[in-house]
């Protein structure tokens, strides 16, 4: 009877459908991100002439003024983008949980806005309208004769990106404070505890790791980002150095693999912060009750002073939107509140010019996403349903890419795949156009993966067990049953890829080879680089804009539904 | 797990007070919830709001918490109109029915947090604190996080951390819905006394009538936003107002027919000619229906003459239960369907279906209900 069972379990273990699948993702894995981030790696303790193990190039590192003050601002920058970005979030999340607000969606909104614009692309039309001689200043200048360095520097940075990244620490903070069993907070009143005192208790704490969960988010993808630092033209911080330290000196360079390395070791210390200080405060699955903290109506001050809050940051986070805009439609804009006139000519030039940034782009992205959704859903399958050895290694590796910067991809991309020649043409295999769609898949995996795993836990295993029951064999029971089921999730998160891939420039403006296999961020990249190509590069930039916020309409669209046809909408 | 609450000095120097509900309603929106309340519960009484889910008995129980407020009428507490009072200036004690220890505190901080609030000196809290924890049985696990208890634990600690802060009123909040069977039956037993030892007045929602009869002195039977009944559990069982309570607590058999005037009184008619003889004060032809329990039924099986104060009934067995103790059978009598329990011995043999059968219905048990 045992030995039975045992062979029987035996051979359901070896059979080859799945165990093909996770060879084929872990060779996938395997190539284009454990080879590529292990080669920087190694670079970074070789040595340049021999090759032999050496802690040179790190001691180079740390005495170089120039890396140290780059470290240093790129901590600093970082850092400060979390307390302003926090000092955003936390008013809009504590009027959206606490009060009945006509607002709300208002701040819904606000939370998703800025994220459909990278922020490279409206950094730019920030200095336009923040900077020394912008809208804003000239204004403050004329009328009061003072003026405020928004822009100046690291400032800028910090500016540009806690504006963008805000919504993470909103959107984290929001679902917590939802999450919290109003049990809880009634029980404190009914013990006396009221007011700030009730917040500071009982609310903040327990949507502490919401909080964390953001601020940690925000801080990594801070220090990791190329495109804002480069754009507003501040070479001394990390990732730039990493960039320009192997465009102009070249990939035999060795301290644009140290900074590599100090780039991945940050994002992990920060993950391993924010992991450390969540630890055993995972409260989301506390709530048995009734939902959601209880919510008051405002009193006319209140309200006047919340609706006040909420329009400034809406003026701030469509800032970059209105200025890019203006500048999109701008004929001469300098030194000036607003553009001279306006004009359609730039439109004109970008379908002119750059028709081929945009096909690439949308190639380019939708390739990416489709692998993206293709190995996540995949990997879930594998890792929630087969007894696979070892198949928990599939998922952690594909999320170990969130914590390499775009620019470290690139740099292990280029010293692995430059040697590797194409068949027939002989150029460079790191030149090719599908090396580009292999970073951005690698890149975005981490979110198409959550995605599939979370629509796949949705599938209760028993409506796969009765389609087998009833005789469909593995493969139709996952074309038939599962994958159906999964298809919001699935489609949720090729949008999302879809969306996101199509503005990634860390990555990308390392590995384009051409500028006729370019997409549409190195583009814009390009044209921001002059000042005759700013009008131009902002058009292109209002199609990047319209593309993720489509993108990011109809993945929100597609949920959605989901949720609705689940019947969860109550 | 089989611990028994021992005395300390929280019992004393607490005074009882009693609650009154005077004329409360309240609706959200259009949907009235609760409905002309009136209801005095005394001092130191063990008070229960049974009634099925939707009935009303949660937010009458939040009102005096101070987390709904009404749109009319008033809650006393001691003689005094709490109404106005916001939640946390209303010294009730609340348990609430998923407990909500904070997560983030460990249980003695849990407990000392009411304490903290209302600035008591930090000796006299820790004094307080292990003195609460005591009296559930819990001090030593006083620095463990909610997460680590277990369910039973941590209904503990939420009612530690509600009595160390002396409340004028206990507020439970179907406490024992989240305990499996076993620990629910020992959990109402040491809530029971607790109560007594405290003496603190105590009003307790359940959906559930054994929890509310085996332990509370008073229930109000509550259905629809309305107070149906207010009784003791023998009294409700035994003397219900209406249909609805009588189902509500335990198994009520309803039957339809005429009330009509004979010799000597008024009779309920049943289809078939059989006829009940009814209570004085039942005037004849007043609407209504007849009711009684199972156990006011006997099987005849020698069909003698039946006896005094008996009145004889004649079906068919339906189906039948078999509950262990007894054997609940289904039988229909005229086109109505009664329940009848049968004490059961080993080796007794059951009654087939289609069995004709007589039975005795004890006609001074049965009750005329109008609705």
């Amino acid at each position: 009877m045992t030995s039975l069972a045992l062979t029987r379990e035996s051979i359901a273990r070896v059979r080859p459908g799945p165990a093909v699948a996770a060879v084929l993702i872990a060779l996938f894995l395997l190539l284009f991100l454990v080879v590529p981030v292990v080669q920087v790696i190694f670079v970074a303790f070789q040595d340049k002439t021999t090759g032999a193990f050496t802690l040179i190039n790190f001691a180079d590192f740390f005495r170089n003024d120039l890396f140290m003050r780059s470290f240093w601002n790129s901590f600093y920058v970082s850092a400060m983008s979390v307390v302003v970005a926090s000092a955003l979030a936390l008013p809009l999340a504590y009027l959206t949980t606490r009060f009945e607000f006509r607002g709300a969606v208002l701040i819904q909104s606000l939370g998703i806005i800025p994220l459909i614009m990278p922020p490279f692309i409206g950094a730019v039309a920030m200095q336009l309208l923040f900077g020394r001689n912008g809208t804003v200043n000239l204004l403050l200048r004329d009328h009061f004769g003072i003026s405020i360095p928004f822009m100046e520097g690291l400032n800028g940075v910090i500016f540009v990106q806690s504006i963008h990244y805000f919504p993470f620490i909103l959107i984290n903070l929001s679902a917590s404070l939802k999450n919290i069993d109003r049990a809880m907070e009634e029980s404190a009143q009914n013990l006396g505890c009221h007011g700030f005192r009730l917040f500071r208790r009982i609310v903040f704490p327990l949507a502490m790791p919401g909080y964390v969960a953001g601020a940690s988010l925000v801080f990594i993808k801070v220090f990791d980002d190329l495109g804002t630092p480069l754009l507003l033209n501040v070479n001394d911080m990390l990732a730039p150095q990493a960039y320009l330290r192997i465009s102009s000196i070249g990939i035999a360079d060795p301290m644009g693999y140290v900074i590599s390395v100090v780039l991945i070791v940050c994002s992990l210390l920060a993950l391993w912060v924010s992991a450390l200080a969540m630890k055993g405060k995972d409260y989301a699955t506390v709530q048995r009750g009734g939902g959601g903290l209880a919510r008051r109506r405002m009193k006319p001050l209140e309200l006047v002073a919340a609706y006040a809050v909420v329009l400034l940051i809406l003026v701030l986070v469509l800032a970059p939107h209105i200025g890019l805009t203006l500048l999109s439609f701008a004929t001469i804009w300098s030194f000036s509140p607003f553009p001279d006139a306006f004009t359609m000519k730039h439109y004109g030039t970008v379908f002119l010019e750059s028709g081929q940034y945009i096909t690439n782009t949308l190639l380019y992205a939708s390739l990416a996403a489709l692998l993206d959704v293709v190995i996540g859903t995949a990997i879930a399958y594998l890792v929630l349903r087969s007894k696979l050895p070892g198949r928990q290694w599939l998922d952690y590796i594909a999320m170990a890419a969130l914590a390499v910067p775009g620019v470290v991809l690139g740099i292990g991309y280029l010293r692995s795949f430059y040697d590797v020649p194409m068949p027939f043409t002989g150029q460079p295999l790191s030149g090719f156009w599908l090396i580009l769609v292999f970073a951005l898949a690698i890149r975005r995996l981490p979110y198409a993966l959550r995605a599939c795993t979370a629509a796949l836990q949705q599938v209760s295993n028993s409506l796969e067990e009765a389609a087998e029951n009833l005789g469909a064999t593995k493969l139709r029971t996952i074309s038939r049953v599962v994958v159906p089921l999964m298809s919001g999730g699935i489609l949720a998160g090729f949008v999302t890829s879809f969306a996101t891939a199509a503005v990634e420039l860390s990555a990308t403006i390392m590995l384009v080879h051409s500028q006729s296999d370019a997409p549409l961020a190195y583009g814009l990249y390009v044209y921001m680089q002059s000042a005759a190509g700013r009008g131009p590069g902002a058009a292109l930039g209002v199609f990047a804009v319209v593309i993720v916020g489509l993108g990011t309409y109809l993945s929100h669209v597609i949920i959605e539904r989901g949720r609705r046809e689940r019947g969860q909408d109550h | 797990m089989n611990h028994q609450f021992s005395p300390t000095s929280l019992a004393a120097g607490m005074e009882s007070v009693g609650v009154r509900i005077d004329g409360v309603d309240l609706s959200y929106g259009s949907h009235r919830v609760l409905k002309d309340i009136h209801l005095d519960i005394k001092p130191g009484e063990f008070f229960a709001f049974l009634g099925p889910s939707g009935c009303g008995k949660t937010t009458l129980l939040r009102l005096i918490a101070g987390f709904n407020t009404a749109q009319r009428g008033a809650v006393t507490i001691g003689g005094r109109d709490i109404s106005g009072l916001p939640a946390h200036k209303r010294d009730v004690g609340m348990v609430f029915q998923s407990y909500a220890l904070w997560p983030h505190m460990t249980v003695r901080r849990n407990v000392a947090f009411g304490l903290e609030e209302r600035r008591v000196p930090r000796a006299e809290i820790e004094r307080r604190v292990d003195a609460a924890l005591d009296l559930v049985g819990l001090k030593h696990l006083a620095d463990r996080r909610p997460s680590q208890l277990s369910g039973g634990q941590q209904q503990r600690v939420a009612l530690a951390r509600t009595i160390v802060i002396e409340p004028k009123v206990l507020l439970l909040d179907e406490p024992l819905s989240n305990l499996d069977a076993k620990l629910r039956v020992q959990m109402r037993q040491e809530l029971l006394s607790l109560q007594r030892k405290l003496g603190l007045t105590t009003i307790f929602v359940t959906h559930d009538q054994e929890e509310a009869n085996t332990i509370c002195d008073r229930i109000a039977v509550m259905e629809d936003g309305i107070v149906q009944q207010v009784g003791t559990p023998q009294e409700l069982y035994d003397h219900p107002a209406n249909l609805f309570v009588a189902g509500f607590l335990g198994t009520a058999n309803v039957l339809e027919g005429q009330v009509r005037a004979v010799d000597g009184g008024t009779v309920f008619v049943m289809g078939g000619g059989v006829a009940i003889p009814l209570p004085r004060g039942v005037e004849p032809g007043a609407e209504g229906k007849l009711m009684f329990r199972p156990q006011n039924l006997f099987i005849r099986q020698d069909g003698g003459e039946p006896r005094d104060g008996h009145v004889r009934l004649v079906g068919v067995v339906r189906h039948r239960e078999f509950l262990g103790a007894s054997i609940r059978y289904a039988v229909d009598i005229g086109g109505q369907q009664v329940q009848v329990d049968a004490p059961h011995q080993a080796g007794d043999a059951l009654l087939p279906t289609d069995t004709p059968i007589t039975l005795d219905l004890a006609a001074d048990k049965a009750r005329f209900l109008r609705r």
